[in-house]
Formats: C-alpha cells, sequence, structure tokens
C-alpha cells in the first residue's frame, strides 16, 4: 500500500478522535477518544519511518506510548478523585477553577 | 508473486482500516462506558496489525502489551470501580453550538489531510536513513541502539516522567488528610457490630469452639503416641 493510504487512515481516526472528544460529557470517555488521537499519529509516524527508512520515528512513537501511559494513569487518578466526591460527574460539572 | 503480495497487503490494509475506523466509532457512538472500552481494544489491535503490515514488529507487540494488555484494563477497572456503566450516550447537548462546531473541526481536519496527501506530490522530502536505516529482521536492536545513542537523555527523562506519574496517581487517590473530608457526609461506622461480635468469639458462644479443643486433644494426643 502507499504511503496515502496510511496518512488517509490516521487523518480518519484523528478527526473520530477528535470530534468525540468535543461532543461526548464522560471524563472516561473523552479520555478514550485522547488515546484513538494519540495512536492515530502512531500510524502516521511509523508510515513515514517506512517511507523514510528511518528508525527514528518508530522511536518517537514509543515515547509516545509512554507519555500516553502516565497520562492515562494520572488522568485517571484524578477522575477517581473527582468521582469519588460527586458521583456521576460529567464535564460540564467541573466548574470548579470559574473564577 | 508481486501482484499477489500487493493483493494480501491491500486486503490486509483494507480489514485492518475497516476495524480502525470502526472500533473509532464505536469509541465515539456507544453509550455504555464498557462498550466504549472494548471498542477502543478493537482499534488497537488494528492499529497494532497497520504496524505490522509496516514492519514494525516491536512497536506492534508493545502496541497489543501495552495498550490492549495494561491501558484498556486500567481503564476498565475504573469503569468497574466507580461503577459508572449506567448508559450517558449522546445525550443532551447543553451548549446548542458544540456539535456543529464539531462537525466542522472533523470535517476540517480530515479534508485539510485529504487534500495534502491526494493532491500534493506523491513523494516524501526530508533525509533519509539520517538516525539509521529500519531493519525489520532485528528490529529492538535497531530501536534500542537509537533509544541508547541519540535518544538517550529523551529516555532518562521518560524515566523521570513515569516515576512522577506514579507518585502522582498514588497522592491522588489517597484518602484527603485532615479537614479537606467533610465528616457529616460519611456515613456511620460500623465499629461497634464489630466489637459486639467479637465479645461474642472471646465469650466461647459460638459452636465451633468445643470442636476446635476436641481436634486440638486429638493433635496432642497423635504427638504424644509418635513420641
Amino acid at each position: 500500500m502507499s504511503q496515502t493510504a496510511y496518512l488517509v487512515l490516521g487523518a480518519v481516526i484523528f478527526s473520530i478522535g477528535a470530534v468525540g472528544l468535543l461532543i461526548r460529557r464522560n471524563p472516561l470517555v473523552m479520555f478514550m477518544c485522547v488515546e484513538l488521537m494519540l495512536n492515530a499519529v502512531n500510524i502516521t509516524f511509523v508510515s513515514f519511518s517506512k517511507s523514510l527508512n528511518d528508525v527514528g520515528g518508530q522511536v518517537v512513537v514509543f515515547f509516545v506510548m509512554v507519555v500516553a501511559a502516565a497520562e492515562v494513569v494520572v488522568g485517571l487518578a484524578i477522575i477517581m478523585a473527582i468521582m469519588r466526591r460527586r458521583q456521576g460527574a460529567s464535564a460540564d460539572d467541573l466548574t470548579m477553577l470559574r473564577g | 508473486m508481486l501482484l499477489a503480495t500487493t493483493l494480501v497487503e491491500r486486503g490486509v490494509f483494507i480489514i485492518a482500516g475497516a476495524i480502525c475506523v470502526l472500533g473509532a466509532l464505536g469509541v465515539v457512538v456507544l453509550s455504555n462506558p464498557v462498550h466504549n472500552a472494548l471498542s477502543l481494544v478493537a482499534t488497537l489491535f488494528g492499529v497494532a496489525v497497520i504496524f505490522v503490515s509496516q514492519q514494525a514488529y516491536f512497536l506492534a507487540v508493545i502496541q497489543v502489551i501495552v495498550y490492549a494488555g495494561a491501558i484498556v484494563v486500567l481503564f476498565l477497572f475504573v469503569i468497574m470501580l466507580l461503577g459508572v456503566d449506567k448508559s450517558e450516550g449522546l445525550g443532551r447537548e447543553r451548549r446548542i453550538w458544540v456539535r456543529p462546531a464539531a462537525g466542522v473541526i472533523g470535517a476540517g481536519i480530515t479534508v485539510l489531510v485529504l487534500v495534502g496527501a491526494l493532491v500534493g506530490t506523491s513523494e516524501v522530502t526530508g533525509t533519509h536513513s539520517s538516525l539509521g536505516k529500519l531493519d525489520p529482521n532485528h528490529d529492538i536492536s535497531t530501536i534500542g541502539k537509537a533509544l541508547f545513542t541519540r535518544y538517550v537523555y529523551a529516555f532518562e527523562i521518560t524515566s523521570v516522567l513515569l516515576t512522577i506519574a506514579v507518585i502522582g496517581a498514588v497522592m491522588l487517590s489517597r484518602k484527603p488528610i485532615g479537614g479537606a473530608i467533610d465528616l457529616e457526609e460519611l456515613p456511620p461506622a460500623p465499629a461497634d457490630e464489630w466489637d459486639d461480635d467479637f465479645d461474642e468469639f472471646e465469650d466461647g458462644e459460638f459452636d465451633d469452639s468445643g470442636r476446635d479443643d476436641s481436634n486440638r486433644d486429638t493433635d496432642d494426643a497423635t504427638e504424644v503416641a509418635g513420641a
């Protein structure tokens, strides 16, 4: 397959993730949409790494995976801390920073 | 032969891409968070297949292990722990402009990338093999060499990041100390009932106490016999 097909696939998944992040209000599902966007970017990195015959893209994908894992750990801990205070909170209810 | 490999490659791409896109749509559209997480697993496996088809075998393996094995399990664990598996799908939106704006943004990103990918030149510009050539047969050693030479500082910072993430998760999931917790909202402590049970047990009112003593006697008897 040509590289264009992989780029288009990555773009489609990234768009679906971005739209989901905007229209969903459950914090857990919003996190899943962030994971979708990160995976779309990973597809693009691997595709460019293949077509440039360079290992740098794969190393960057490795770092993206590590950062995604750390982000999920901290994010889910924050969601748990929020949900412990108020059951079933949606992202619209979190207005504690509003002055 | 070449035609056959091209056909297989195309078939793999179409199937894996369809799984990816359908899983991504499932993450956005489905209303149960557990179903969202399982759709995410489908997408992650599809991405792993895409990695394999591009000869990034090591990344495909850690994609399955880290994402599908750890991250989604963590999602499911939090869903189970919080009990938020009630359906709350694409319900009513409070601000009416959010949905059209999201649609415009999604369509805009897709159209931009489609124009860039399909209309422009299909050649990739840039330095080829600046960091090291890909070698699908020695995938891990190639990535490892790049990781520990050129990207060694990033690697060390990553370890610091993971440590910070672990400490932050522990700090966030602990119970707040002191006055941060509202004592009136807490349910009454069940300590009194436990104390009563414990007293009964000490007084020997349970039926099991006699049986325990008899067992102890027989044990002593066998020990004496053995001696």
